[in-house]
């Protein structure tokens, strides 16, 4: 974990209000594994005070990508932010994905800005056949089937409005593509908590084993302000140092 | 010229006057990667309480203009397993640990400071009386009498440098200050978060799981700045202040105002070297303004 101003390489509008940049940062790209998070400064005036947490989209030799969603301050001002600028990155944080599993066939679900860790998952998980299930709420959103499929991933799409593939949620897509013969050895998956919680109910009632990266507001991001906790089985867990994978059966919603 | 940046608090000697804040530095240990630990002046733990904290239920923090509110809860292992696993890993640092404790009645302070007493490796106690007073729904620091009836157990349970840890919530802090340094504590450290609430209008519900937490960062720092003045020149204890420091600036406002030392609490979430980048900047802005020892800052304000 190390702490390092990072230059701005690209900074893009992939979806309406999705964007993508890519930083300069050789000694974090090289340490980072799937799942884990990169702690990043939005200003220098203390306003927005905190660093906000970013999934690591992808690494690409000494550059680092993350995918993000603008909702608010932080999101916003790094939106406008130009190549060339440098940003302030903390990370490699937390635990990332557990990659061992012992069947080959791996499903991967990714509701909305959730997606963003699963591509360097997928690229990660070699020599397994993989189901990726993306949803979002209309086709403009659906990111990231091309980089899914280059990893060996096949794809399949859920829309709440059914613009494009399933329509419905990507939990009824999980529902339907679950079937007994398939033998699955994990599910991976990432997205807002009713999804999560949805997706750790249908993967204990198959009995497959599920590993879910959950989300907290954090101060620190590095487990010292004990801010971060999820209830679990074993009590409350930061999400930042014993997360932000956790196993599904563990996780108290 | 090497300026002396060596502060006195109770018996223990500082090398400089900046520490972390209780809380917002964890054990140490999440911050031994990102900064050299050894230039701190003091590090303080996080509250430590007899028997294990589980804590408040989340979300347990919410950023707020210029600053943000917390409500942890105390979470924490207890003292038997602090010593065990934590207490190893802060003694190898080689500066002076300040345990930070906390109770629900006296007997369990005293317990606390009996067996801190007894524990290699441990500097000084602080007392965070942030505390609710036995069956009331105040904090011990926010009434007189339970400062001075809390601060004379424990002093009489410890030969450790005592240093005492005063809410800001209250209408005269002079008030309980004067309490704490009647039962003889060697400091008085202040502030700790100041009561406050987040509202999401939408849901109606209150944006903390606990509905009220404590006000923290930049937002609180010209508050917390006149409560250290207005203690300072009302006890003759030293006086560790914070509140909102984020960097030299603000660390010698606080020296200036009547802080012997200094205190980084949020700011080392925003830069996890903060601390010690303001250790440097003391130095450097003493041995600019040809200043030989800090200790001719400490007070100097013109009032
Ligand atoms: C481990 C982790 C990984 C993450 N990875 C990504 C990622 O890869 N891409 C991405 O776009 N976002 C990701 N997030 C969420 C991201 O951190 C927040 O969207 C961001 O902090 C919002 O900051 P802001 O200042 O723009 O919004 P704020 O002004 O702080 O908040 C605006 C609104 O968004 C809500 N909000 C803020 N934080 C969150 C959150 N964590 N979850 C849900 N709602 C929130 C607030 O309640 C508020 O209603 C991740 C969060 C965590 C904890
Ligand atoms: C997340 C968090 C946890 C804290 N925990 C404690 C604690 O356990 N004990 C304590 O005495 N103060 C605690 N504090 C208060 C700080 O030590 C400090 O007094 C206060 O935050 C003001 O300083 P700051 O504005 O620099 O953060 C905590 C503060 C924060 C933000
Ligand atoms: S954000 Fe501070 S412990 Fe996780």
């Amino acid at each position: 974990m190390i702490q390092i101003k990072a230059k701005l390489i690209k900074n893009i509008e992939v979806a309406p209000n999705y964007y993508k940049m890519v930083l300069d940062a050789p000694a974090i790209a090289c340490a980072a594994k799937p799942g884990q998070f990169v702690n990043i400064l939005a200003g220098d005036k203390f306003e927005p005070l905190l660093r906000r947490p970013f999934s690591i989209y992808n690494v690409n030799d000494s550059k680092l990508e993350i995918l993000y969603r603008v909702v608010g301050k932080a999101t916003e001002l790094f939106s406008k932010k130009k190549p060339g600028e440098k940003l302030n990155v903390l990370g490699p944080l937390g635990n990332g994905f557990d990659l061992k599993t012992k069947k080959a066939k791996i499903l991967l679900v990714g509701g909305g800005i959730g997606i963003a860790p699963l591509v360097f998952l997928a690229e990660k998980l070699t020599g397994k056949e993989i189901l990726a299930l993306i949803g979002a709420k209309n086709k403009k959103h659906i990111l990231c089937v091309d980089e899914l499929k280059d990893a060996g991933a096949q794809v399949k799409i859920a829309t709440d409005d059914g613009g494009i593939g399933f329509k419905g949620s990507v939990t009824d897509l999980l529902k339907q593509s679950v079937r007994p013969k398939d033998k699955i050895g994990v599910i991976f998956a990432c997205g807002p908590k009713p999804m999560l919680k949805e997706v750790a109910y249908i993967a204990k009632k198959h009995k497959i084993e599920a590993r879910l990266s959950l989300e907290e507001h954090m101060a620190c991001g590095i487990g010292a302000c004990f801010g971060c906790v999820v209830n679990t089985t074993r009590g409350y867990k930061r999400v930042c140092k014993e997360g932000p994978v956790f196993d599904a059966r563990e996780v108290i919603f | 010229m090497k300026p002396d940046l060596s502060v006195k608090i109770g018996k223990l000697k500082l090398k400089n006057p900046v520490m972390v804040a209780s809380g917002t530095f964890g054990y140490a240990e999440e911050f031994s990667s990102l900064m050299d630990l050894k230039k701190l002046g003091a590090i303080v733990t996080k509250t430590i309480t007899l028997k294990p904290r589980k804590g408040n239920p989340p979300p347990r923090t919410v950023e707020t203009a210029a600053g943000m509110l917390n409500a942890i809860g105390l979470e924490n292992p207890g003292i038997k397993v602090f010593i065990k696993d934590k207490l190893p890993f802060l003694k190898k640092i080689g500066v002076p640990i300040i345990v930070s404790i906390s109770a629900d009645n006296d007997s369990e302070f005293v317990e606390l400071a009996k067996i801190l007493n007894k524990t290699n490796g441990v500097s000084a106690i602080e007392l965070n009386l942030s505390c609710p007073n036995l069956g009331t729904s105040r904090m011990v620091s926010q009434l007189d009498k339970a400062t001075y009836r809390v601060v004379r157990a424990v002093r009489a349970a410890t030969k450790l440098t005592l240093i005492t840890k005063l809410t800001p919530n209250v209408t005269d802090i002079g008030l309980i200050a004067r309490a704490a340094t009647a039962a003889d504590t060697d400091a008085i450290s202040l502030v700790n978060t100041f009561l406050a609430m987040a509202v999401d209008k939408d849901s109606r519900r209150p944006k903390l799981a606990n509905v009220t937490g404590g006000l923290s960062g930049p937002a609180i720092k010209p508050i917390a700045l006149r409560m250290v003045w207005e203690v300072s020149r009302t006890v003759y204890v030293p006086v560790i202040g914070m509140g909102g420091i984020m960097n030299t600036e603000d660390a010698m406002e606080f020296i200036v105002a009547g802080a012997t030392a200094v205190a980084v609490g949020t700011g080392s979430f925003v830069n996890p070297s903060a601390s010690i980048e303001i250790v440097d900047g003391i130095k450097r802005y003493l041995q600019a303004q040809k200043i030989k020892d800090i200790e001719d800052l400490i007070g100097s304000i013109k009032c």
